[in-house]
């Protein structure tokens, strides 16, 4: 067993915080009060290598793997949620799919535009009346000849309003459950596809979240993502990279709420001592950095199990239901310790507080992942292979 | 173009802690980052290279540990780097160091330019690189804040220099070395690819014998300069508040100050 990061991933982690020190922190306070999109983060993302990180290189990615990917969105998140959700939608929802599930054809055609983030990429599952109960989806594609004409609509759409490529799920068929949905790869510009904007989230502001609405697109069988009726499972493996991102940016999270915590307790002094000396204060530390340790513990083992290829369904969602759940308390803890202080957009935490709301509502709500590990654990779900496994980390393969 | 970039490992100024040896960098000092101005070492090198082609080397002289500096170096796109590196090196002064980098530049052969940082972060002597200047016998532009043109083809490099109420645009032959200051340029941050290959790349470490430097010619023997670090000492202060009206307060305060021989 090693707990070591290796010498190319402290690198990862030193430049990735560097970035979102340098180039997050200084504009997302004024992006998160206005509720705007930081578009121009998204050419330094880029440049950086990390629209496709983990994707391999013959597909133009930087062929890092899955611990790689758990830092660059533990680093983001260390800034802000709204930057992390990026990648856990571009990259985790939309590209590691295609090259999980696509074809041969389909990798070498999508892949690179997304890799070198030319196109950005949303996944649209939710529906306005279909969110954690997905099979009550009501989006439907009627097969016409080699072309299927999708229609309905997705809400709280990660991206929506500036993705360029959509992974979306409608139903190919009126079976029962989970069975009839199948997935597909939409284009902006074609006809019958418009996207908008949700106003007045409570948090994650610099991110965009929106709705997708289809009116009888017209989408070629070429955009069809794996078989017919393969929609649910193509969905739920989705949710394995992005889930596990999110977890990581959870730590990324709690990191900078600690940092800051700790910042603040040395310097503010109330009774004639700084409140990092009050024992109760310091319980509030303590709590902190227990959960650091923890999710950092959950995240590093999930990271480890997709660089084997190893399934990890449960560990994931184990490790997101913690560690979001360990960010909202943390987030809250800190406004806590920064008092009245942290209660206003003066200081980051109340916009970590904010932001760390969402997580434990998106992926997945808390309440789905305790049923989940609770079926795991009475044998009620057991995880059956898929036609298409994300293959284990070989660097040979990635970076060549 | 044949570049060579001068880079020092230096302690992070900005997380400095009380367990740390003044500035030096100690074994269980604080983090260790590439000297601040030396990014600009390296944007410089790199987008000469970009622009004109060639090779950058990057080279550093310091402890074992430095060996981290010039992975950055790679990681941001250098071609080569090589470590000077010896335990009897330790704690040259500028000019000894400045000796040690001659004898590295030699042994790395043709150059064309040599660039280096105004200053480091650490000594602040800024006084290294004029001195490898100096003994390779080549032109030396200081505080460069922009290069006008660099012309490999007739062998000319024009550089603005930063002066303190002036700019001063000086043209000189190749090969030259110059001293960059941050306005020259935005330091890229080192990319993933780069990464990639940083981690797997082995650095040379040259020491005094493939220097055929004598060991009693380096390190603080040598230096005619001795360094000591001394931080500021604590003073223990006092806070006494004065009640009473503004005379009543006025009046002790004054028996306090005569009391302490103040006034
Ligand atoms: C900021 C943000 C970004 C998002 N981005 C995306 C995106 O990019 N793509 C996408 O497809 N979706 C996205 N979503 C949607 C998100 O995935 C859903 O909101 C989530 O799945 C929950 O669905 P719901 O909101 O419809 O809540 P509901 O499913 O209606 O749940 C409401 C409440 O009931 C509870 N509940 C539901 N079922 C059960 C049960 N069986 N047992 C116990 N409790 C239950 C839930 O836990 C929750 O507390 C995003 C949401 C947010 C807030």
């Amino acid at each position: 067993m090693d707990f070591e990061l290796s010498e190319e991933h402290q690198m990862v982690e030193r430049m990735v915080y560097d970035f979102a020190r340098n180039e997050i922190l200084p504009s997302i306070r004024e992006h998160d009060r206005n509720g705007t999109f930081p578009h121009e983060l998204l050419p330094k993302m880029a440049a950086q290598g990390f629209m496709g990180i983990c994707l391999p290189a013959k597909y133009d990615g930087a062929g890092m793997d899955f611990i790689s990917l758990g830092l660059l969105s533990e680093g983001l998140e260390w800034a802000d949620s709204s930057v992390r959700e990026t990648i856990a939608v571009h990259l985790g929802l939309h590209a590691l799919p295609i090259f999980q599930w696509g074809t041969e054809e389909q990798k070498e055609r999508f892949l690179p535009p997304l890799a070198t983030g030319e196109n950005i990429a949303c996944f649209g599952l939710t529906e306005p009346g279909a969110g954690s109960d997905v099979a009550a989806m009501t989006s439907r594609a009627r097969k016409e000849g080699d072309t299927y004409v999708v229609s309905g609509e997705k809400m709280w759409i990660t991206l929506s309003d500036v993705a360029d490529r959509f992974l979306v799920f409608a139903k190919t068929s009126q079976e029962e459950g989970t069975r009839g949905i199948t997935a597909f790869l939409l284009e902006r510009g074609w006809e019958g596809l418009t996207t908008g904007t949700i106003k007045g989230k409570m948090g994650v502001r610099a991110s965009n979240t929106g709705w997708i609405n289809m009116d009888g697109v017209p989408v070629p069988e070429t955009h069809r993502l794996g078989e017919e009726g393969e929609g649910f499972k193509i969905a739920m493996s989705c949710l394995d990279n992005a889930r596990y991102t999110v977890a990581a940016g959870a730590v990324g999270l709690m990191k900078y709420c600690l940092e800051a915590s700790v910042s603040y307790a040395r310097q503010r002094r109330t009774f004639g001592q700084a409140i990092g000396d009050h024992q109760l204060v310091k319980q509030l530390i303590a709590q902190m950095k227990q959960r650091v340790d923890l999710g950092e513990l959950a995240v590093r083992k999930v990271g480890w199990l997709k660089n084997q290829g190893r399934r990890n369904t449960r560990e994931t969602s184990m490790a997101k239901w913690y560690c979001t759940e360990s960010a909202f308390a943390t987030a809250s803890d800190a406004v806590q310790v920064h008092g009245a202080y942290g209660y206003s957009d003066e200081y980051d935490v109340e916009r970590h507080l904010r932001n760390s709301k969402s997580a434990v509502i998106y992926e997945g709500t808390s309440q789905i992942h305790q049923l989940m590990q609770a079926d795991y654990v009475f044998g009620n779900r057991v995880d059956r292979p898929l036609r298409c496994e994300m293959p284990a980390y070989d660097p040979d393969y990635w970076q060549n | 173009m044949n570049i060579i970039a001068l880079v020092k490992q230096t302690p992070d100024t900005a997380q400095l802690s009380a367990s740390m040896d003044g500035l030096r960098l100690s074994a269980e000092g604080g983090p260790r980052i590439v000297n601040p101005w030396d990014e600009y070492t390296l944007e410089t090198a790199i987008q000469a290279r970009e622009e004109h082609g060639g090779k950058v080397t990057a080279l550093c002289l310091g402890p074992p540990e430095a060996a981290d500096a010039l992975k950055t170096a790679l990681a941001m796109g250098v071609d080569e780097a090589i470590l000077v590196s010896d335990p009897a090196m330790a704690d040259s002064d500028s000019l000894t160091s400045a000796r040690i980098l001659v004898a590295a530049i030699r042994k790395i052969g043709r150059f064309d330019l040599i660039v280096g940082g105004r200053a480091a972060i650490d000594g602040n002597t800024a006084a290294t690189a004029v001195q490898v200047a100096a003994l390779l016998g080549v032109p030396l532009i200081s505080y460069v804040a922009d290069i006008g043109s660099l012309d490999p083809e007739h062998r000319t490099i024009s550089a603005v220099r930063l002066l303190e109420k002036a700019r001063e645009t000086v043209t000189s032959r190749l090969p030259a070395l110059i001293t960059v200051v941050k306005e020259i340029n935005e330091p890229r941050y080192p990319s993933l690819i780069g990464i990639r290959k940083a981690a797997r790349a082995s650095i040379p470490v040259w020491g005094c014998n493939d220097l055929e430097l004598d060991a009693s010619t380096v390190g603080a023997g040598a230096s005619g300069v001795d360094w000591k670090t001394e931080l500021p000492t604590t003073r223990e202060a006092n806070v006494e508040m004065i009640d009473g009206g503004p005379e009543d307060a006025a009046r002790t305060l004054v028996d306090r100050l005569m009391e302490e021989k103040v006034i």
